[in-house]
């Protein structure tokens, strides 16, 4: 399976959920927390509890746009050792033996120094499916998204409130596989509720885009993830996860996977 | 002060430019993009505005000092074989370094955008003092990030801010110092973005920030070539130490269009080039993306970012400015570094020779200059003394009974 499909498995998850009236569900992970040892062990759980795409965090050491709880898993892998390499090799094994799509969630750095060539081609025979890369923003770096973006990977790009309408165009334009709405000004983490006129700006974003629209940052609880796949075509779900993963282990954190994977069947 | 040369960087659009040759950028979250837009524009109609700069130039004046001064140091030339040596004098400045010129400047600018917030990064705090001052006399609110660590041993800059009505927030992640209280202030920036303005510290960080950085550091350039022209003509060389590098691309600017005038920045080597334990970006990173932009930038193998050392807090920085990246890989100036060790012994020979107490960071240009001195000696050169060194004398006297550095992390 590696190989082949993966180019268009975004595409054809979504395309799937939509003819069964169904919402995505997106966990992200930092790859190798809380332990490298269960690092398949979390993606495979995460697939059994009904996740549509997968996005695995490669840890940087200078996460700007995360806060303290991903921070926190993110510098635990790097002591760990954990590094792109071994993200791709989980992801190989992972796609060994599991068809849900995985999209490599990273910072610019590690990607540059591993080599942007060598990393869509190592990518893409793991089987991954996609790319998002946190700080690279739309015509950030227009040689590179174009070396990105044609390398057979899906490259998630994102939106953000700040986000005046003529550039969503442009984003739209320049979007694969997703677009990754974030819900509020703000750094990754847990929040007590969702920010008022999301619903708005979802539909906004959909005026100008055919892509599918998965929202995240914030979304910690399954009343969260209900809410917003009244209104969105994915759910995104990290923080709380990954803090369920750090406190309290895999069966914790599956626990909140099957809350969340009900919420968001129970939206429709 | 954009004098046409072969040594003026080249630049796409107008004042702002948001490339140096391959280096800069804006490697940011998405959030910060209409940000950042409104920045270069809000920068751009404001130097544009005879008022704005008026205002900029009263302030300069009347609350920063300036102009500096412009000294002879004739008992360190003489000591370095008759070296014609000369200092740039921002250690006079209020609040005691080159840092005020850019806090004054963007506080200007954040005010005339309508920010009631001014949060900044800061070390060992001088770059904190800056902002904390800026803001008190605009009324603003002010935050200033600051790593655990650095609190703990610059308690008196944290005191100082919090005079000024500055709260201090300790971060207490990664290397709790300077590199994660920058990321951290991005990080207040990016979910408080309407209301609040960001200043840098140094030319560093996502475009139009390393160009705007470097417009309110020109008038150090702008100046010295006065003074130096008012008196004996162009120096035939210019030494600047480089952390993220605003003093050097505030006065290298001054010179760019001088052919004759050598352009030398002085980076940390901290305990030696090949102890891993330095601050030279420039002379042993690779190009690679921290805090928005792309420059070169000490880290490892899998491209996570290494710690900085060097005794001298200001250069305690793993990244450097794109500009400089750019003006070393064309040749347009000279990169050099220099250890704690001889940066101490400057340190000392200049408050000994001139009565002048060098922050540890300019003490770094001195040294450097003086490890040349045989090939300057009958000629005239020109150092930048970005600040004074009141803040180390209390690192230095530990140093001194034999304590360990505590140098990692501290001003930019």
């Amino acid at each position: 399976m590696p190989n082949g499909q993966s180019r268009n498995s975004i595409a054809l998850t979504f395309e799937r959920l939509q003819a069964s009236k169904r919402r995505a569900f997106i966990p992200y992970i930092t790859a190798g927390h809380p332990d490298p040892q269960v690092a398949l062990d979390v993606l495979t759980m995460l697939a059994d509890e009904g996740a549509d795409v997968l996005e695995l965090g490669v840890p940087f050491s200078d996460p700007i746009a995360d806060g303290p709880t991903i921070q926190r898993a993110t510098w635990q892998a790097i002591e760990k050792g954990v590094d792109i390499g071994r993200v791709i090799a989980w992801t190989a094994e992972f796609s060994a033996q599991r068809d849900t799509p995985i999209v490599l969630f990273s910072y610019l750095n590690p990607v540059l120094r591993y080599g942007p060539e060598r990393f869509l081609q190592d990518a893409r025979d793991a089987g991954a499916a996609g790319i998002l890369i946190t700080d690279l923003p739309v015509d950030a770096d227009p040689e590179l998204e174009r070396r990105l973006s044609a390398g057979g990977l899906d490259l998630i790009r994102l939106v953000a409130p700040t986000t005046p309408r003529v550039r969503a165009v442009r984003i739209a334009e320049a979007a694969q596989g997703f677009i990754y709405y974030i819900s509020r000004t703000g750094v990754t983490g847990e929040r007590e509720r969702l920010r008022q006129g999301l619903r708005e700006d979802v539909e906004t974003l959909r005026s100008v885009t055919d892509l599918p629209i998965a929202v995240g940052f914030g979304i910690s609880n399954a009343d969260q993830a209900r809410a917003v796949a009244e209104i969105a075509d994915g759910v995104v779900v990290g923080s709380a996860l990954v803090r369920k993963l750090e406190e309290d282990g895999l069966s914790s954190a599956r626990a909140l996977a099957r809350e969340i994977r009900t919420a968001i069947d129970a939206a429709l | 002060m954009s004098s046409k040369s072969k040594r003026q960087p080249a630049g796409g659009r107008g004042l702002l430019t948001d490339r140096f040759g391959p280096y800069g950028g804006r490697y940011v979250p998405e959030t910060l993009i209409p940000a950042l837009d409104e920045l270069a524009a809000a920068f751009e109609a404001a130097w544009e505005d005879d008022s704005f700069r008026a205002d900029l130039d009263r302030l300069l004046r009347e609350h920063a000092g300036r102009p500096s001064a412009l000294t002879r140091a004739e008992r360190l030339g003489r000591e370095l074989g008759g070296v014609d040596v000369y200092l740039k004098r921002e250690d006079l400045n209020h609040t005691g370094a080159h840092k005020i010129n850019n806090t004054l400047g963007q506080a200007l600018l954040a005010r005339r955008m309508g920010k009631r917030r001014l949060i900044a990064e800061t070390g060992a705090g001088q770059h904190g003092v800056a902002t904390a001052t800026a803001a008190a006399l605009f009324g603003m609110e002010c935050c200033i990030y600051m790593g655990e660590r650095d609190m703990a041993r610059q308690a008196l800059n944290v005191f100082r801010m919090e005079l000024l009505g500055a709260e201090v927030r300790a971060v207490g992640a990664g290397s709790r110092t300077l590199k994660d209280a920058t990321s951290e202030a991005i990080r207040d920036w990016v979910t408080n973005v309407g209301e609040t303005h960001y200043i840098i510290g140094s030319v560093v960080g996502p475009a139009p920030y390393p160009c705007l950085v470097r417009e309110f550091q020109t008038v150090i350039g702008r100046e010295a070539r006065q003074q130096m022209l008012a008196t004996v003509g162009l120096p035939d060389a210019v030494f600047a130490c480089v952390g993220g590098g605003s003093n050097a691309i505030g006065i290298f600017h001054g010179f760019m269009g001088d052919a004759g005038t050598e352009l030398v920045g002085v980076e940390a080597a901290g305990a030696g080039l090949d102890t891993g334990l330095h601050s030279a970006s420039l002379a042993r990173g690779k190009a690679g993306v921290l805090h928005g932009s792309l420059s070169y930038l000490l880290q490892d193998d899998a491209g996570q970012v290494s710690e900085a050392h060097s005794v001298s807090a200001g250069l305690d920085y793993p990244g450097v400015g794109p500009e400089h990246a750019f003006l070393k890989d064309q040749g347009l100036s000279r990169y050099e570094s220099v250890s704690d060790d001889e940066a101490l012994e400057s340190f000392r020979t200049l408050s000994r020779l001139e009565g002048i107490i060098p922050a540890l960071e300019p003490s770094h240009a001195l040294a450097q200059l003086g490890k040349e001195a045989e090939r300057w000696r009958g000629r005239k050169v020109l150092v930048c003394l970005s600040g004074r060194g009141d803040k180390d004398v209390a690192e230095v006297a530990r140093l001194e009974r034999g304590g360990r550095a505590q140098g990692e992390g501290e001003e930019r």
